[in-house]
């Protein structure tokens, strides 16, 4: 005898003792395995066809992310590398470079990124870069990160990450007042 | 004369059209089935609901590389899957598709050639099918392959035996080997003259030959030659391209062939309840008969994939012990209770 699950009282005592002859002819029971296959034989389908129809996925959900432009249409990023130290799984890389007199209206303060790249096979979409964004630069959004055929195609660049300046991208959802108030936490104000 | 050989060659061309096809959409249906049973939908990208999912399965077998290993035999290796094949179709040529049917003045049977050992040429042929898993899984030269082979061997040897008893015991009822005697034996059924089919008055020699039907066409319980979890792919492991599409290919003919004569064995074949009492003509009732014919194959071919996804793989040593310590003596106990009925009644 064996007992499991103290804990949860919901044990069950196994006990392996002789078959009787009923039991060893094999057929009643494979009569009632065939009786419960063809119950689920017109059971409703747990399958979601994907293309056409799509998983309902929650208001907050992670996943590819975007980096936003200010209200006029500057990046907001200042390549302070954050985001990069605060991933655990080492997804983001970039490049730090110094603002050109006359790009004043694509890059909000005097550095910026040059290159910012993602791993969308290395990310987790556990959201702490964007926690860590002192600069509300980058958020993760209810986008789902397609697929590709190689590992390069992958890896994206501010060409995939940086919002369209006609095309915003609402996250709202994400900057919550809540959010803003939990962001001016002393630990989170440097550099603001 | 020619005239003949016309009419055999269409119905030879016909049943092997229908063969093929049929054996092609038990795969899309296994899937499907399958799918069913564990509350997923299956194939369903290839046209409407994946109607031309078996078309695409085949072009993909066809497209694929095809690999010979250096180390096989090479022309056992192509010899292997040819007899599984041809060994799967042969044994359609004595099964009654139907009655005969009028035309023109002139009866057709719809039967390709009537043997008066009818059932013993299937067994003949069957017993056959094991030297293309044999010679495919032996010159491939592969451990895994050989296991496979050596297992689907012993196990088609075993069962054959049992089946082979099961229908002695209704050869004594019915006192032909032949299947369109058989069938015909069956005619009527409820209505004016009752006469049942014969798994009514043998109900366990129906059980044995299709537990052995299962056991013979390696299908799950009984699908140690090919159980994927412990011998890679038993005895096609090495196999690609066509060459394995022939050897499943092979299987689901088998499936078919087994439907169909276990329908015609005991399940009344080309007959139906109430035939004669409906009033029709002989050709209508014949297209009828053949109709439901079919029905009863698909059932089978339905129950064959119901059974697959219901009950776990046998272990070898209980796979032995069933086929020679119950399915034998149980047979020969159903063949003696047998002639003693037929004995009793006789009298």
């Amino acid at each position: 005898m064996i007992r499991t699950g103290m804990l949860t009282n919901r044990s069950k005592v196994v006990v392996k003792k002789e078959m009787n002859f009923w039991e060893r002819m094999y057929l009643p029971a494979i009569l009632s395995g065939v009786v419960i296959t063809i119950k689920h034989l017109l059971r409703r389908k747990a399958t979601i066809k994907f293309p056409e129809q799509k998983r309902e996925i929650s208001k907050v959900w992670r996943g590819q992310h975007v980096l936003k432009r200010d209200e006029h249409g500057a990046e907001r990023c200042t390549a302070c590398g954050l985001c990069a130290v605060a991933c655990p799984a080492e997804a983001i890389t970039m490049t730090a470079a110094e603002r050109k007199k006359g790009d004043e209206g694509l890059f909000r303060e005097e550095k910026y990124a040059s290159v910012y790249e993602i791993n969308m096979l290395r990310c987790i979409f556990c959201g702490l870069c964007e926690e860590a964004c002192p600069k509300e630069a980058i958020f993760l959004t209810d986008r789902i990160v397609s697929t590709d055929y190689e590992r390069h195609g992958f890896i994206y660049g501010k060409d995939k990450l940086v919002e369209a300046v006609d095309k915003r991208i609402d996250v709202t959802v994400r900057q919550t007042p809540e959010v803003l108030e939990f962001k001016k936490h002393k630990l989170l104000s440097h550099n603001r | 004369m020619i005239a003949f050989v016309t009419y055999k060659m269409i119905l030879v061309l016909v049943i092997f059209t229908i063969t093929l096809a049929i054996a092609a959409y038990s795969t899309y249906a296994e899937r499907k089935v399958a799918a069913f049973l564990q509350d997923r939908v299956g194939p369903d990208r290839a046209g409407p609901f994946g109607i031309f999912q078996p078309l695409a399965d085949g072009l993909k077998f066809i497209y694929k590389e095809e690999i010979i290993p250096n180390v096989s035999n090479k022309l056992l290796f192509v010899f292997g899957p040819c007899i599984a094949m041809l060994t799967a179709l042969m044994a359609g040529v004595v099964v009654p598709w139907g009655d005969t049917v009028f035309i023109g003045g002139k009866e057709y049977s719809l039967q390709i050639t009537d043997l008066n050992i009818g059932i013993l040429y299937v067994f003949g042929v069957v017993s056959i099918g094991v030297y293309g898993i044999m010679i495919g899984g032996w010159s491939s030269n592969n451990k895994f392959s050989l296991l496979g082979a050596i297992r689907a061997s012993a196990q088609m040897i075993s069962y054959e035996i049992a089946m082979g008893l099961a229908i002695i015991a209704l050869v004594l009822m019915t006192g032909t080997l032949s299947l369109r005697e058989i069938t015909m034996q069956q005619a009527g059924g409820l209505g004016g003259d009752w006469n049942f089919w014969n798994v009514v008055y043998q109900p366990l020699g129906f059980l044995i030959f299709i537990v052995c039907a299962f056991a013979e066409c390696n299908r799950t319980p009984f699908d140690l030659p090919e159980c994927e979890t412990e011998l890679v792919g038993g005895y096609h492991t090495e196999y690609s391209s066509m060459k394995l599409g022939f050897y499943l290919f092979a299987e689901y003919i088998n499936m078919f062939i087994s439907s169909a004569v276990i329908s015609t064995l005991y399940f009344g074949g080309f007959n139906f309840p109430f035939m004669n009492n409906l009033g029709l003509d002989h050709n209508m009732i014949s297209i009828i008969g053949t109709i439901v014919l079919f029905a009863k194959i698909v059932f089978f071919i339905f129950f064959f994939m119901w059974i697959r996804w219901t009950i776990p793989r046998f272990r070898y040593d209980q796979l032995m012990n069933l086929g020679w310590k119950i399915m034998i003596p149980l047979a020969i106990f159903n063949i003696a209770l047998c002639a003693l009925i037929s004995l009793y009644i006789n009298r």
